[in-house]
């Protein structure tokens, strides 16, 4: 019994390995996040990484593995837009840390796809609770910064990258999908205290990379320049609107403000942190600039926060704002779909709650495929069992480019390792 | 002694010490008036109340369905499935709605490290020496924090108020009720002892190692417990022997050692911040080395690794549901760490640190209970609101006063909309001392602090 439970936890443990497995995952409540909306007793068909079909009355192919999910709820994985997952293992541990830099050599340049670590404990950890992807992305710490004398860093963090949760080698499937970058109360700490001036720092930065876009070559490069020539480079696509700018504004009137510099250079912004967005919902949705925020952040904890609070997702939502949810806290991504089921309660619509753990967070990166249950998706897909914005609700089943993950984690085995605290031998030789 | 008698002794010493002044005597004795910083608490204004037909969790353990709970004069008069209305009460039906004991968080900063974040606000943490045993939180209290009210609006109703950790003794918590007031004085808990906070691992030793001052290992920071320990008992001795009359000279008064032979005597409870199991163990033996109890351990995430000595000792642990990783000494964390220090029969309880998480610990609880039911534990909301309520009122010696809903407690309580365990449930109603202190339908009933008031 024992040798049998042993090789196949051995089997359970290898890497996934890329054959055309079919599964149908059946009966369950499906949030197809999409036009179809929730079908109940429903069936989602898996083959190649891919949804082949969903419906009521799909038939389950020949050979397929049958996750019956009677009583369950199926939705897409969930993502959260704005991570550090794969930068950080353990934040007070410098030598694990690489989602910010002290230093101002690069800036625009930083790309976390160089550091983006796969076999990070957290990666497991958050994918046995559904999330099955993020957004990763570079920023910046005052903090760290503070404890180096005369440091100084650019307000422009870098590019991030969109990752699947595999935990496999090519688990970035997209990188430099945006570029982040710190206004607001931050920015001005960076660049001399004022505002002003990190309105100027990036003026500037975005002047200098039109101009290097436009005229190029070395002689333009000899000019007297605030950046470097790959910070002008990964710069481009920015300039070009090709990818968002990630800018993390909270007060009105900086979002404001980063409005206007995104007209003036015709950005695809996005804002982050947002506190105040709710009050001018309007605009933003005019304009199609969507927000990624943490919906139970309510209280004035920064004077550029006044306006915090929860009903801000359902007003913006209302507005018509493509809104997408952020932990702030990286170890536990793996909240917020509570942080969802919280905006729910005050005020967002169940669907639009969801559309924002999955749909949203894709389009507003401009990555495709992704989000929805419908033929043709990637298949990130999780079986819950219960509905997922709900506290005392866990995943059953994940899979992530239609392979199905081990359900567990660092953390589950430490657990079962003391799950009984009187054993014979001391608890190092139980080894879950 | 009753705390009018201890008043009345404390003016004679002082109209003594006047005396004295004018007209020494064989002793110069300056009377040591601890009656300092008094609770002003009033409870607001309520009438008596009837709520009927609702599930009520006890919070010791007991779910009753479709009770009744009589409150008069701010307490708890009667519980339970048959208890009648008496004549000229107010009668409310809640329709099947929950009603709970008030949340009580062990581990809070409000008031200390209020909102907005700004250095000028910051008073939480003395870092100017690792033992700073002799300051008091309270003495930090901004009462204007806006995160009272928003802590409120979750249903807490009392909290303990620390000093942050950067220190081994980080001085004096404090325990509020958490009512709007211009002072923290008049939140002050009646009659609940303060606490000590201690801090255990990286924090200490990070602070002032960065100083190049002791103590810059874990092996620094026992020593450092240790040799406060040892000059405190010196100190309680010195007292002892002064006030039985067997040293003719007064003891100097020392603030940091009063606070520390307060613990000895059993007048102030140990809080200590500790995260791993194996210095829990240690800290512990420095309680028995010296003659203390650690009440509990805050910030336990390896709690579940050492949940039998935990209940052996009689020693609570105040966890989180799910925060971990942000340090070494946070790596090891689990999501059943509650459930399980729970099952080996020791006190867990679920804390927030975060005036954030404090507005939602019922959730927190909920993501506890149930992750610990997928693996085959069997705990109902009935066990699992202990964690909010009667066990962290044992751990902040209030447990005769809150924390349950029994005949005599004092009228802390909370309507919810519906099950508490649920994301979408919100505190509808909360009372303290049976007035409505936050009532979510009135906005007359929702404090708002003078720093919110005109700003938007």
């Amino acid at each position: 019994m024992k040798t049998t439970a042993l090789l196949f936890a051995t089997v359970l443990v290898l890497p996934t390995v890329a054959v055309a497995q079919t599964y149908a995952i059946t009966g369950g409540k499906v949030h197809t996040v999409s036009d179809a909306g929730t079908l109940d007793d429903a069936t989602v068909v898996i083959t190649d990484g891919r949804v082949v079909a969903v419906g009521t009355d799909v038939a389950v192919p020949d050979g397929a593995e049958v996750i019956d999910a009677t009583n369950k709820v199926v939705t897409p994985g969930f993502v959260p837009a704005y991570s550090h997952l794969g930068l950080v293992e353990i934040g007070l541990v410098d030598e694990t840390v690489d989602s910010y830099q002290i230093g101002d050599r690069f800036s625009a340049a930083v790309d976390v796809t160089d550091a983006f670590n796969p076999a990070s404990t957290l990666i497991p950890i958050m994918r046995v609770e559904g999330i099955t992807r993020a957004f990763v992305a570079p920023t910046v710490s005052l903090w760290a910064l503070a404890r180096v004398a005369g440091a100084r860093t650019s307000l422009i963090a870098g590019q991030g990258a969109w990752v699947d949760l595999s935990g496999s080698a090519d688990s970035v499937v997209q990188p430099r999908v945006a570029m982040f970058v710190e206004l607001g109360e931050t920015g001005a700490a960076l660049t001399g205290g004022s505002r002003t001036t990190a309105m100027l720092e990036l003026r500037e930065a975005l002047t200098d990379a039109h101009d290097y876009a436009e005229e190029g070559g070395d002689n333009w490069l000899e000019r007297d320049r605030a950046l470097s020539r790959l910070d002008l480079q990964a710069l481009g696509p920015v300039i070009a609107g090709s990818i968002p700018v990630v800018a993390r504004v909270e007060r009105a009137s900086d979002i404001r403000a980063a409005m206007q510099l995104a007209d003036e250079f015709d950005l695809k912004l996005v804002i982050r942190g947002g506190a105040e967005a709710w009050m001018l919902a309007d605009e933003l949705a005019e304009a199609g600039v969507p927000v990624i925020f943490d919906p139970v952040r309510n209280l004035p904890d920064r004077f550029e926060r006044l306006g915090s609070r929860l009903e801000a997702a359902a007003l913006l939502n209302e507005a018509g704002v493509t809104i997408a949810f952020s932990s702030s806290d990286e170890h536990n991504d793996r909240n917020v779909r509570q942080k969802a089921g919280n905006a729910v309660a005050y005020g967002l619509p169940y669907a639009a709650a969801l559309a924002a753990l999955t749909r949203n967070p894709a389009y507003i990166y401009g990555v495709e495929e992704y989000g929805s249950l419908e033929p043709g998706a990637v298949a990130d897909i999780v079986v819950w069992d219960g509905d997922p914005l709900e506290v005392t609700t866990y995943a059953d089943a994940v899979f992530i480019n239609g392979e199905k993950i081990p359900m567990e984690s660092r953390q589950t085995k430490l657990r079962d390792r003391y799950l009984k605290l009187d054993r014979e031998l001391p608890h190092a030789y139980t080894k879950p | 002694m009753s705390v009018q008698y201890k008043r009345l002794l404390a003016m004679t010493l002082v109209v003594f010490a006047i005396v004295a002044c004018e007209a020494p005597r064989e002793s110069d004795r300056t009377a040591v008036n601890t009656e300092v910083f008094e609770s002003t608490y009033q409870a607001m204004p309520s009438e008596p109340v009837f709520f009927r037909n609702a599930t009520i969790l006890t919070g010791d353990g007991e779910r009753i369905d479709g009770g009744s709970i009589l409150v008069s004069d701010g307490t708890i008069v009667a519980v339970g499935a048959d208890v009648e209305a008496p004549d000229d009460v107010l009668v409310v039906d809640v329709g099947g709605k929950w009603i709970t004991p008030g949340i009580i968080d062990v581990h809070s900063h409000l008031g200390v490290y209020p909102s907005p974040d700004v250095p000028a606000l910051a008073d939480g943490n003395e870092i100017s020496a690792p033992n700073t045993a002799e300051v008091w939180a309270e003495h930090s209290i901004w009462p204007q924090d806006p995160g009272f009210a928003t802590a409120l609006a979750g249903g807490v109703t009392t909290m303990q108020i620390l000093p942050g950790s950067a220190n081994l003794f980080g001085g004096r918590s404090v325990t509020v009720k958490n009512v709007p007031a211009r002072t923290y004085q008049a939140m002050k808990f009646p009659g609940a002892p303060h606490g000590l906070k201690m801090a255990c691992g990286e924090n200490p030793k990070r602070v002032y190692g960065a100083k190049g001052v002791a103590p810059t290992t874990r092996m620094g920071n026992v020593a450092g417990y240790r040799s406060a320990w040892a000059a405190a008992q010196k100190y309680s001795r010195d007292w002892e022997r002064y006030e039985n009359g067997e040293a003719e000279e007064e003891p100097e008064r020392n603030l940091q050692l009063e606070t520390l032979a307060g613990v000895l005597k059993g007048e102030i409870l140990v809080h200590n911040h500790c995260y791993r199991a194996d210095e829990m163990a240690t800290m512990l033996d420095i309680a028995k080395e010296f003659g203390y109890r650690v009440t509990a351990f805050h910030h336990a995430v390896e709690a579940y690794k050492v949940a039998d000595l935990l209940a052996e000792n009689d020693t609570c642990a105040a966890m989180w549901a799910d925060w971990w990783g942000f340090k070494i000494e946070a790596y090891d964390g689990v999501r059943e760490n509650i459930p399980m220090v729970d099952a080996a029969g020791a006190c867990a309880i679920v804390h927030s640190d975060s005036e954030i998480g404090m507005q939602r610990l019922n959730q927190e609880a909920a993501k506890a209970m149930a992750a610990a039911n997928r693996i085959g534990f069997d705990i109902d909301e009935a066990q699992a609101i202990r964690w909010l309520t009667s066990n962290p009122a044992k751990a902040l010696g209030i447990g005769d006063d809150t924390g349950t809903l029994s005949a005599g407690r004092m009228a802390d309580l909370v309507v919810w909309s519906g099950n508490p365990f649920s994301v979408y449930t919100k505190a509808d109603k909360v009372f303290i001392d049976g007035a409505l202190v936050y009532d979510r339908e009135d906005p007359a009933r929702q404090p708002q602090s003078d720093f919110e008031l005109g700003q938007l």
